[in-house]
C-alpha cells in the first residue's frame, strides 16, 4: 500500500515536472538591419522581449542580422534549435520567414511589420499611416515658415505609406503648407546611414523647412543630430524618440513593436498564440503620437485639442487617411 | 536670381562637406602612392580613426583628444601596413584589404564591448565635437552683395577640419614639388634603385610615406564622426575611402587635380540630395534611383570620355629588394 501510494507520488511529481518544462516555450527574435539599438524599430522590439524576459524570466535567443543573406540561415537555425515562437523583425524578412515556416510547420512564427499567408505564422502590421497623419498636424502646426520635411529610409512602399499619411495631416491642418520629401536610399544600407540623413536634412532646411520627420530607423539620429545642430524641430518615429534631445524632438510617432513583440512571446506561454493577420491602428493603441515630459513644453493646448480630436475622428471613421499600400498610390 | 544664387552657394556648402574626408584621403593616398605603396586601406584607417575620435571624446569630452586619438590609430595601421609591404615585402593589395576588413569587424566589436550601443558610440555633445565656426568680419561682410553673401555663407561657418582638408592641398603640393623630401619621395616611387644607389634609405623613405598617410586619413576618420556627424556608425565612411582612390587616379596623382576631381564627386553627390524630390521645368520629378546613379554614371562618362590615360608612379606596388 504504502509503496503504490510512493509510486503514484513519485509518479505525479514526474508528471508534473514534464508538464512545467511543456509550459515553458523557447522564443527567439531575430532583429533586422538597422540593430537592436537602433534606437527606434528594433530598439522597440528590443524592449518588449525585454519586458517578457524579466517578468517571466524566460530567456530568449537573439540575433541581429548583419547583411541580407544572413536572415534565412538566422531563421531556420532557430528553428533547428527548436526555438518557438520565433519572431521576425520587418517587412525584409517576409521571404525569410515564408521560406522556413514551409519547412518547420510545427513552429510557431510571428512576423512584424510584414504579411505571410500561412497556418503556423501570425502577422502584425500597424496602420502608420494614422498616427503619420497625427504628426503631420503637429508638424504643420509647429512650422512658422510653411514648410515641413520628411526623410525616408530605404524607398520601399511602406516608407511611402507613412509619408503619404504624414503629408495628408500637414495639409488637414493647414491647407497651403509645403511638404519637401525625401528618400535615402534604395538599398538597406539607407536604414544606417546618418550622415546621408544629416545631408539631406540639411538639404531640406536650406530649402526653408523647419519642423522634420524622419521615418528611416538608425539614419533618422543623424536628422536629429542635424535638426539639434541647426536649432530645428525633429520628429521621431517608431520608439518614443523625445528624450533624444528634448527642446528640438517636438514629438514621436509611437508605433508599439514593443508590445507585439511582447504580446507574440507571452500569448505563446500562455497558450492564447493564433496565427493570421492583425492590423494595429489608433483605435487598438498600436500607434500614437508620443507626449511626455521632454516635449510638452513645445505642444501647446491648441496643437494637443486639435490632434486629439482628429484621433477622435479618425478612431470614429469620420476622418479617413488614405493607406498608400492599399494602391501604391498617395492622392496629391 | 537671388534665389539662384543662394541655392548654388548652398549647393557649394554641402559639397564641401561632402567632399572633405575624400580631400584628406586623396592627399593621404598620394604621399602613399608616389612613394611606390599602394594604399588600399585609407577606407580601413578612416574607420579606425573615426571609432577611436568618437571613443575617446565620449569618453574625455575633448575634440581634440579625440583628433589626437583617431590619428594615432591610423597612424598605427599605417606602420602595420608598412610593416608588411616595406619590411617584409609583402603584396601591397592584400595588406591594405586585410586592414580593410579588420577595420570593419574590430570597430563593432569594440564598440559593443565598451558601450553597449549596437557598435556605436554614444551621441556626443557640442563641447566634444568641432563646431562650425564663423570667421572674424563674416556677420559684418554678409550684407556686401555677392562676395560677402560667398564669404559668409561659403567661406565662413565651417568647423576646424574643413579648413585643414584645404589647407592641406596647397601643404602637400609644397611639399612634394617644392622640398627636397618631395622629390626624393617621387623619386622612391618612380625609380627606388636609383635613390638607394644615391645613398638614400628607401625603406625609411616609405614610411615616412605612409606616416603622412596615416596622420591625413586620421584627420578625414575623425571629421567623419565627431566634426559632420555626432558619434561612429557602423560602417560609417561607407566606401568613401574608396571614392578617394579613384579620385586621386581621376586626379592623376597630382594634387590639384585631384582636389579638383573629390570636388567633383562632392558636387553630384550634393546635387543628388538636393535634386531629389524638386520638380525640375520641363521634366517634372526625377525618380530617387535616377537621381542616385547620377553620380556613378556621370564618373563612368568623364572617366571614359574626358580624362585621358592616367600613368602611375613606375615602381607603385613592387616591394624594393636590395640587389646582393
Amino acid at each position: 500500500m504504502f509503496r503504490t501510494t510512493l509510486t503514484t507520488i513519485a509518479g505525479a511529481v514526474l508528471l508534473a515536472a514534464t508538464v512545467a518544462s511543456a509550459d515553458e516555450i523557447k522564443p527567439a527574435v531575430v532583429f533586422d538591419m538597422g540593430g537592436k539599438f537602433d534606437k527606434s524599430f528594433n530598439q522597440g522590439v528590443n524592449d518588449g522581449v525585454m519586458r517578457f524576459k524579466e517578468e517571466t524570466g524566460i530567456a530568449y535567443r537573439e540575433f541581429e542580422v548583419t547583411n541580407e543573406t544572413q536572415r534565412e540561415q538566422a531563421i531556420r537555425k532557430m528553428a533547428q534549435r527548436g526555438s518557438d515562437p520565433i519572431l521576425g523583425v520587418g517587412f525584409a524578412q517576409v521571404p525569410a520567414i515564408e521560406a522556413v515556416a514551409k519547412e518547420f510547420p510545427k513552429a510557431r512564427f510571428t512576423i512584424i511589420d510584414g504579411v505571410v499567408d500561412l497556418p503556423n505564422v501570425q502577422s502584425v502590421v500597424f496602420n502608420e499611416h494614422e498616427g503619420s497623419f497625427l504628426v503631420g498636424m503637429i508638424a504643420a502646426m509647429a512650422s512658422k515658415t510653411g514648410k515641413v520635411g520628411f526623410v525616408g529610409g530605404m524607398d520601399i512602399p511602406l516608407i511611402r505609406k507613412f509619408a503619404c499619411g504624414y503629408v495628408a495631416g500637414a495639409k488637414h491642418a493647414n491647407p497651403k503648407i509645403v511638404v519637401i520629401q525625401n528618400m535615402t536610399g534604395t538599398t538597406p544600407s539607407a536604414w544606417n546611414d546618418p550622415g546621408r540623413g544629416a545631408e539631406l536634412t540639411k538639404g531640406q532646411f536650406d530649402r526653408g523647412v523647419d519642423v522634420v520627420y524622419a521615418a528611416a530607423g538608425g539614419t533618422g539620429t543623424g536628422v536629429y543630430q542635424a535638426a539639434k545642430d541647426a536649432g530645428k524641430l525633429a520628429i521621431g518615429v517608431d520608439s518614443n524618440q523625445n528624450y533624444l534631445h528634448p527642446g528640438t524632438m517636438l514629438t514621436s510617432m509611437v508605433k508599439r513593436v514593443d508590445v507585439a513583440a511582447y504580446n507574440s512571446f507571452k500569448s505563446a506561454l500562455d497558450g492564447t498564440w493564433k496565427p493570421g493577420f492583425q492590423a494595429l491602428g489608433l483605435a487598438e493603441g498600436g500607434v500614437d503620437w508620443a507626449l511626455d515630459e521632454h516635449n510638452k513644453a513645445l505642444i501647446t493646448d491648441k496643437m494637443k485639442a486639435s490632434v486629439e480630436q482628429a484621433k477622435a475622428d479618425i478612431i470614429a471613421g469620420k476622418i479617413q487617411v488614405h493607406d498608400y499600400m492599399s494602391d501604391n498610390t498617395c492622392p496629391r | 536670381m537671388e534665389e539662384a544664387f543662394v541655392f548654388v552657394a548652398l549647393t557649394m556648402n554641402a559639397t564641401i562637406r561632402v567632399a572633405t574626408p575624400l580631400i584628406l584621403c586623396a592627399m593621404a593616398g598620394m604621399f602613399s602612392e608616389r612613394s611606390g605603396i599602394i594604399d588600399i586601406s585609407l577606407e580601413g584607417k578612416m574607420l579606425g580613426a573615426a571609432f577611436i575620435a568618437a571613443s575617446v571624446a565620449a569618453v574625455t569630452g575633448s575634440p581634440w583628444l579625440g583628433l589626437a586619438a583617431g590619428i594615432a590609430a591610423a597612424s598605427c595601421l599605417a606602420l602595420l601596413h608598412g610593416f608588411a609591404c616595406i619590411t617584409h615585402n609583402g603584396n601591397q593589395v592584400v595588406s591594405g584589404v586585410a586592414i580593410n576588413i579588420l577595420m570593419s569587424g574590430l570597430t563593432v566589436v569594440l564598440g559593443i564591448a565598451w558601450f553597449q550601443r549596437g557598435g556605436q558610440t554614444p551621441s556626443l555633445e557640442a563641447s566634444a565635437r568641432f563646431m562650425p565656426i564663423s570667421l572674424p568680419l563674416s556677420e559684418f561682410l554678409a550684407e556686401v552683395p555677392i562676395l560677402g553673401t560667398l564669404y559668409s555663407r561659403l567661406v565662413s561657418g565651417h568647423n576646424l577640419l574643413v579648413y585643414v582638408a584645404f589647407l592641406a592641398v596647397p601643404l602637400a603640393w609644397w611639399v612634394l614639388f617644392r622640398t627636397r623630401f618631395g622629390l626624393r619621395l617621387r623619386a622612391v616611387g618612380e625609380n627606388p634603385k636609383a635613390v638607394d644607389t644615391a645613398g638614400i634609405s628607401v625603406a625609411w623613405l616609405r614610411y615616412r610615406a605612409v606616416l603622412i598617410c596615416g596622420l591625413l586619413t586620421g584627420i578625414a576618420g575623425t571629421y567623419l564622426s565627431i566634426a559632420n556627424n555626432a558619434a561612429f556608425v557602423r560602417d560609417m565612411t561607407a566606401g568613401q575611402g574608396y571614392i578617394a582612390l579613384a579620385a586621386l587616379i581621376f586626379g592623376k596623382w597630382r594634387p590639384w587635380t585631384a582636389f579638383g576631381a573629390c570636388l567633383l564627386f562632392g558636387l553630384l553627390n550634393a546635387i543628388a540630395i538636393r535634386l531629389q524630390g524638386v520638380d525640375l521645368p520641363g521634366i517634372g520629378e526625377v525618380p530617387v534611383v535616377f537621381i542616385q546613379a547620377l553620380p556613378y554614371v556621370l564618373t563612368v562618362v568623364l572617366l571614359a570620355g574626358f580624362i585621358g590615360r592616367a600613368v602611375a608612379p613606375k615602381a607603385i606596388g613592387e616591394p624594393y629588394v636590395k640587389e646582393r
